[in-house]
């Protein structure tokens, strides 16, 4: 049996774990995969969060991937990433920079198994605030300065690759060198708020093939999450599994405990369970969704397919928020097979929406309108 | 000298987990993940503190001595990553 095989049927605890500790955020971008803004009243408290970690520490997950929302805002955040660190399980924690001053930079960098992930997604502020929202692009530089002047070298600039950014890699890259870091470049999820956006953000197929280009080149010095697999139908693999692993060796543990399969499913269909009452590692090792996607997956559509096995049909979540069958192509598939399915999705029928929305209330157009009313001539 | 012929160790910075298909070995200070292929690898990396010489911690583990040749592939990269480390003393 094949590592990959073995990956696919399960392993005893997963490899890449992403606890999102908040739905509370200071900014509202427009792709935000877990729709944050407000902070959820049912969030696990310290007590719970600490047990969660011991559970972790004994089926030794290594290291948990944590964000939001933005996580800094949690009161008990440096407490708990404290706990887990003496506790022998690392933490990622993905941050806007709001809260990266030059004495907590400092504490960082001196911390050990604690690495940092700023977010940008642009190279230039016009490009990443009409994402992230206005000062957002200020906001994360003057982090990666405090971050690079502590000598937290090796910290993580993670990049969504948009339509409006794919074009700025080089320039990612150098921001990234400039401040001894390493760039992350993750794919644009038509999840949470990022369905709203995924028609005129996600990138062309032209664009597409460029990244792959790019990603070919520079493979070795860029990090990804594993999260373009789709592009190996291209041909050459990418470095990484090249494999689909929510629920398999990935899954997302979300601010109120619910357990989803990864990051961008959150979903009730893809909810394996809550770690409140039997703890994590029951639904990890007894959830029924998990134990499905574990199980022998039909290629669908896609079993015709030459390529098949090097993109694995791509991404379920993409599939599911476009309305895309999950045993068929993805929504980028490089071939065409996805934009051709999206045809046949049935326009009348809603597109599913992410189950828990913490998107802040946007003013109603009542709220919104003018008192005053001016008719030019 | 070849790796099999030396004393190693693991070090206190990295993690060993049983998987059915072998272990994952974590290192905390450099976050790097390895996979160790098969449970025979596992078992000669949790043994080579006990041991002399790498081959020895092999040998025990169950390795066919026929196969020895990619476990001492295997160890090298494992040495050049930092997942396991060499010591001076012999077998503790």
């Amino acid at each position: 049996m094949k590592l990959v095989e073995h990956f696919e049927a399960g392993l005893d605890a997963p490899i890449c774990l992403t606890w999102e500790l908040t739905y509370a955020c200071n900014l509202a971008c427009v792709h935000c995969l877990s729709s944050s803004g407000r902070r959820d009243p049912h969030e696990l408290t310290t007590p719970e969060c600490k047990s969660l970690i011991d559970e972790l520490r004994r089926m030794q997950v290594f290291y948990v991937n944590i964000g939001g929302g933005e996580p800094t805002v949690r009161r008990d955040f440096w407490e708990l990433l404290h706990y887990a660190v003496a506790h022998d399980v690392g933490v990622k924690f993905s941050t806007n920079g709001s809260r990266i001053t030059p004495a907590v930079a400092a504490q960082l960098a001196s911390t050990d198994y604690v690495d940092v992930q700023i977010s940008l997604d642009g190279a230039t502020a016009g490009v990443n605030d009409a994402v992230r929202g206005p000062g957002s692009y200020a906001t994360a530089l003057r982090a990666m300065g405090h971050l690079a002047q502590a000598g937290m070298d090796g910290f993580k600039l993670s990049v969504v690759v948009t339509r409006e950014n794919v074009a700025q890699l080089d320039e990612f890259k150098a921001i990234a060198d400039a401040h001894r870091a390493q760039l992350r470049l993750t794919r644009l999820r038509p999840a949470g708020r990022g369905a709203d956006v995924w028609d005129r953000l996600h990138p062309t197929a032209v664009q597409q093939l460029e990244l792959y280009q790019w990603l070919l080149a520079h493979g070795g010095d860029v990090l990804t999450g594993d999260s373009f697999f789709h592009l190996g139908a291209y041909g050459d693999a990418l470095p990484g599994l090249g494999m689909c692993g929510a629920g398999r060796v990935v899954c997302l543990i979300d601010p109120i405990g619910d357990v989803y399969a990864c990051p961008f499913a959150i979903h009730e269909q893809f909810r394996a369970g809550n770690v409140r009452g039997g703890g994590f590692e029951a639904v990890w090792r007894g959830s029924e969704l998990f134990a499905a996607l574990r199980g022998p997956q039909s290629a669908g559509a896609c079993s015709s397919c030459g390529q098949y096995d090097a993109c694995r049909g791509g991404c379920m979540a993409a599939k599911f928020f476009t309305g895309l069958p999950l045993d068929g192509p993805d929504p980028e598939c490089v071939l065409g097979h996805g934009e051709a399915s999206l045809e046949l999705v049935d326009q009348a029928a809603p597109l599913p929406k992410p189950s828990p929305d913490h998107s802040r209330q946007r003013p109603s157009r009542a709220c919104d309108e003018s008192p005053l009313t001016v008719i030019a001539g | 000298m070849s790796v099999l012929d030396r004393a190693w160790t693991v070090p206190e910075q990295v993690a060993l987990r049983p998987e059915a298909f072998g272990a994952l070995a974590y290192h905390f200070g450099t976050r790097r993940l390895s996979f160790l292929k098969s449970p025979e690898l596992f078992a000669a990396v949790r043994n080579l503190e006990h041991h002399p010489t790498a081959r020895d911690a092999c040998l025990a583990a169950g390795v066919d001595e026929r196969r020895l040749a990619a476990y001492e592939r295997a160890l090298g990269t494992l040495a050049e990553t930092g997942m396991i480390s060499e010591r001076e003393t012999a077998a503790r």
